[in-house]
């Protein structure tokens, strides 16, 4: 699948729930594309900004989108990648703070 | 300067806002995407980082004895004496 045909799908999907794509639309693609790019290395949409190891078991957490985003979102207003977003993201009413990583160390298994 | 390396994932926005943050302050570095790596290689790297960065999350950049997780302009900018 390619990038932009992903952004119409996931957009569809994902904004009723309250997760918009962050309006820096040149990092959002770009992202897509290594969603697309990581599901053809790993065969599933791993996150970008995190080491996969190529194991699905080990990456369950990890799949786009990861467990971490709902509480990221909740808390800093974005997921990790800066992906999803929440309206008060987009709208500038929250400042855009680096997320620290939620995944403990512990599910690192490379 | 202090030496700089930025351990970095190929596909992570992060590792490309820190490299293009440095790259538009003209600083020479030293990079590797670690996600293109495999096996021994892989693991090699990934043990060097846990030295820096337990977590293993990226960029982990290294500015001479300083140690950045994430891509934090503020940090980077105080780290290069910019």
């Amino acid at each position: 699948m390619e990038a932009k045909a992903l952004y119409e799908m996931l957009k569809k999907v994902q904004e009723p729930k309250g997760y918009y794509f962050s309006n820096d639309r040149e990092r959002v693609m770009e992202l897509l594309e290594a969603l697309c790019l990581n599901k053809e290395r790993y065969g599933y949409m791993a996150c970008p900004c995190r080491l996969a190891s190529g194991k699905r078991k080990n990456d369950e957490d990890i799949i786009c989108p990861c467990v971490y985003r709902v509480q990221d979102v909740a808390e800093y207003g974005s997921c990790y990648c800066n992906l999803y977003v929440s309206k008060e993201w987009n709208d500038g009413k929250i400042s855009h703070d680096y997320i620290p990583e939620r995944r403990p160390a512990s599910r690192m298994i490379f | 300067m202090a030496p700089v390396k930025i351990f970095s994932l190929s596909t992570c926005s992060h590792c490309k806002s820190t490299k293009k943050f440095l790259n538009d302050c003209t600083v020479q570095y030293d990079f590797v995407d670690v996600d293109l790596l495999q096996g021994e290689e892989r693991s090699a790297i990934l043990e060097e980082i846990k030295k820096f960065n337990p977590n293993c999350s990226f960029p982990t950049v290294i500015i001479g004895e300083k140690v950045i997780v994430g891509y934090k302009e503020k940090e980077l900018k105080e780290a290069l004496g910019l």
